[in-house]
C-alpha cells in the first residue's frame, strides 16, 4: 500500500502543477495545450516525482530512467512537472514560454532543452524511440526504466502498433508506456472519432501486461508504480490512466473546447480558485 | 571479404556493404545493424550470425525501425537502417526527419535500390528519395560511384556525428569504376575521375561508370570531357562546380533521380547562387512513372543511357 506521507505530499505537487499551469495558461498570450496538461498532472507528479530514478544535479545520469514525452503538445506539463522537481524554473518558463529563443517551445526540443530525453511533437513517434532506448539498456545489461506517455487519441497511428508489436518481440521488459486516457482527441471524443475499445485488450492481445488506474488518484498511481514488474522481467508494461481532460477546471473538464487555448485573467483566478477549494478541502478530509 | 576487382569488370555494393558493416560491427559494439524484412536484399544475413543482439529485424515495419533507431542513437549508439531507397526516403520520411535529422542523431541510412535499378517498376524504383532529402537539416547525403567506394564511404563516415543517407543502386552488378583503395575518399569533395577541359560532365552513382564511357567516346572525337564524380550531393563541392564551369564553360549533369530535385538541382542551384557562366543541362529521369524494366534499358527508353549522353554534350559542344 502506498504511504499515507507520500501521497500526500505528492499531491501537494499537483496541486502547485495545476496551478502553474493555469497561471502560465492565463499570463501567455498564445495558445496552450490546457486539457492534456490537466489529464496528465497528476501521472506526471507520480513518476517524475515518485515512479523515476531521475536526478536534477545529473542530467546525465547513466543510471536514469529515460522519460519520453510522445505527446509532445503535452510540453508545458512536462516542464512544469519537471521545475518542480528541481530541472528548470518556472519563473523562467513563464516569463520566456513560446517566445523567440526561448527554450520552452510548444513541444518539447532536446537540442534546446537538455534534461529532455528526447524532442518530440508529432504523433506516434514517442513509443518507436522509447523501444530504441530499451533495448539498448537491455544490451547494455542496464537496469533502468524506459517510460514513455502516450496520448490516447496518438494510439490512432500506426506506428504505435509496430512498436507494440516490437516490445513484445524483443522482450522489452524495462519498457513501461502510460497512457493519459482522457478520451478526448483535438477534434472530437476519441470513441465518436475513431473508436479504440477495448482499448486494454488491444494492448493485452499484443502481448502486454496491462495494468488500468484512475489516472487522478495518486494512491492507485503509486501502488501501480511498485507492483510494476522488475525491469529483467520479460513483458513490457503499459499503465492505462482513465483521466479527465481539462481536470480540475469546471469550464475545461470533458469539454471538446478545451484541447487548447488561453484564458483571460478573470478566468484564470476562477480557475486557480476552483483547484485551490478541491485541493483544501480534499486536505481537510485527510 | 578479400575478393579483388578489376576495373571494367562488375561487382555488387550490396555484399561489399554488408561484408564492410560486418566488420565493422565486429570490431565496434556501438554498431548497430537493422533490417525491415530485407535482411538477405541489404546482404546484412552475416551481421545477424555475428553480433545477433545488435542487428535488429523490425519486420516490415519501416516506421518504427527508424524510430527505434533514434532510440538507440539517443543511447550513444550508431544504428546502421537499411532498407530500399523507396521506404527509407517515403515510408519512413517523418521519422528520419523529426527523429533523426531535428536531434542530429549519428544514425546512418544504407538505402538500397535507388533510381531505376530495382527493376520492381515505380513501386519499388526510389526517382525522388534526393529531392525528398535534400531539404532536411543536418542530413549528409552520398551516392557511391561504384562499389568499392562505397566501403570506402561507410568507412569514412563511422564517425560523422551526425545523419547520413548512402544511397545505393540495386547493389549487383554494378559497373566498376575504381581500384579498391585507389581514392583518398573525403566527404564533400568530388572526385576527378576524368581530366578534360572542354566540356565537364557530373554524375552520381551508377551513372558515374556511364559518364566515363561518354567522356572516352568523345575523346575519340578529340574532345576532352572532364568526369566529376559527386559523390555527396549534400553538402555539395560547390568549389568543384565552379572550377568545372570556370574552366570548361559547360556543365552536363548526369544521375538516376529525376531531374527535378536531385544532383542536377543542387549543381544548378549553386551556378545560380554564385553568378556562374557556363552552358548547363540537366540529365535524368523525366516527370513520369516509368515502365518495367531494368536499370539501362530504362535509361536508354528515357534518352539519358549512353548513346543520349554522347548525342547532348554533342550538342552542348555546338
Amino acid at each position: 500500500m502506498a504511504d499515507k506521507q507520500v501521497v500526500r505530499e505528492l499531491k501537494d505537487k499537483a496541486y502547485q502543477m495545476r496551478v502553474n499551469l493555469m497561471t502560465l495558461c492565463g499570463t501567455f498570450e498564445g495558445s496552450v495545450h490546457i486539457g492534456g496538461d490537466l489529464s496528465m498532472t497528476d501521472v506526471m507528479i507520480a513518476w517524475y516525482h515518485y515512479g523515476l530514478n531521475v536526478n536534477p544535479e545529473d542530467i546525465q545520469m547513466p543510471t536514469r530512467d529515460r522519460f519520453v514525452l510522445s505527446k509532445g503538445h503535452g510540453a508545458v506539463g512536462m516542464y512544469i512537472a519537471m521545475a518542480l522537481r528541481g530541472f528548470f524554473d518556472f519563473d523562467e518558463i513563464l516569463k520566456t514560454y513560446g517566445k523567440l529563443n526561448s527554450a520552452y517551445g510548444m513541444h518539447p526540443c532536446k537540442v534546446n532543452l537538455p534534461g529532455v530525453e528526447t524532442s518530440s511533437g508529432s504523433l506516434g513517434h514517442g513509443l518507436p524511440i522509447a523501444c530504441g532506448m530499451a533495448y539498448s539498456a537491455k544490451v547494455k545489461k542496464q537496469s533502468h526504466r524506459v517510460v514513455a506517455l502516450l496520448g490516447d487519441g496518438e494510439s490512432q497511428e500506426g506506428s504505435n502498433w509496430e512498436a507494440m508489436l516490437a516490445a513484445h518481440q524483443y522482450k522489452l521488459g524495462n519498457l513501461v508506456a502510460v497512457v493519459d486516457r482522457n478520451r478526448l482527441q483535438l477534434d472530437d471524443f476519441t470513441e465518436e472519432m475513431m473508436s479504440m475499445e477495448p482499448y486494454a485488450d488491444k494492448w493485452k492481445a499484443f502481448g502486454w501486461n496491462v495494468v488500468e488506474v484512475d489516472g487522478h488518484d495518486m494512491e492507485q498511481l503509486v501502488d501501480a508504480i511498485d507492483n510494476l514488474p522488475p525491469t529483467s522481467s520479460d513483458v513490457p508494461t503499459v499503465m492505462i490512466c482513465n483521466t479527465i481532460k481539462g481536470k480540475g477546471v469546471s469550464f475545461m473538464e470533458n469539454n471538446p473546447d478545451w484541447h487548447a487555448g488561453s484564458v483571460s485573467p478573470e478566468d484564470m483566478k476562477r480557475a486557480i480558485d476552483e483547484i485551490t477549494e478541491a485541493y483544501n478541502k480534499e486536505r481537510g478530509e485527510m | 571479404m578479400g575478393v579483388t576487382f578489376n576495373f571494367g569488370e562488375f561487382a555488387a555494393s550490396r555484399t561489399i556493404c554488408g561484408d564492410t558493416l560486418q566488420a565493422m560491427g565486429e570490431r565496434n559494439d556501438k554498431i548497430y545493424v537493422m533490417t525491415a524484412d530485407l535482411m538477405r536484399t541489404c546482404s546484412v544475413k552475416g551481421c545477424k550470425k555475428a553480433f545477433p543482439e545488435r542487428f535488429i529485424n523490425v519486420g516490415i515495419a519501416e516506421q518504427n525501425m527508424f524510430g527505434m533507431a533514434a532510440g538507440l542513437a539517443l543511447e550513444g549508439n550508431i544504428p546502421y537502417v537499411t532498407t530500399m531507397a523507396t521506404f527509407a526516403s517515403m515510408r519512413a520520411c517523418e521519422q528520419l526527419r523529426t527523429d533523426i535529422c531535428y536531434q542530429n542523431l549519428p544514425v546512418r541510412v544504407v538505402a538500397t535500390n535507388a533510381g531505376l535499378t530495382s527493376t520492381g517498376g515505380s513501386t519499388h524504383n526510389a526517382m525522388e528519395d534526393m529531392g525528398v532529402l535534400r531539404s532536411m537539416a543536418n542530413l549528409t547525403i552520398i551516392v557511391p560511384g561504384d562499389p568499392n567506394i562505397a566501403k570506402d564511404i561507410l568507412l569514412a563516415t563511422e564517425n560523422h556525428p551526425g545523419p547520413v543517407y548512402i544511397r545505393l543502386a540495386r547493389g549487383k552488378g554494378e559497373p566498376v569504376v575504381y581500384q579498391p583503395g585507389e581514392v583518398d575518399y573525403k566527404v564533400g569533395k568530388a572526385i576527378e575521375t576524368k581530366a578534360g577541359k572542354d566540356a565537364t560532365i557530373i554524375a552520381c552513382g551508377v551513372m558515374v561508370s556511364q559518364a566515363v564511357d561518354a567522356a572516352n567516346i568523345l575523346e575519340k572525337e578529340g574532345i576532352s570531357v572532364r568526369v566529376l564524380d559527386m559523390h555527396t550531393i549534400k553538402p555539395i563541392d560547390e568549389e568543384a562546380i565552379t572550377k568545372a564551369a570556370e574552366e570548361t564553360g559547360i556543365i552536363l549533369t548526369l544521375e538516376d533521380h529525376y531531374t527535378i530535385g536531385g544532383l542536377g538541382s543542387a549543381v544548378a542551384e549553386v551556378i545560380a547562387d554564385n553568378n556562374l557562366n557556363c552552358k548547363f543541362k540537366r540529365m535524368g529521369i523525366p516527370q513520369l512513372f516509368p515502365g518495367f524494366g531494368d536499370g539501362p534499358e530504362l535509361y536508354d527508353k528515357y534518352g539519358f543511357g549512353l548513346e543520349g549522353t554522347v548525342e547532348t554534350m554533342r550538342n552542348m559542344l555546338k
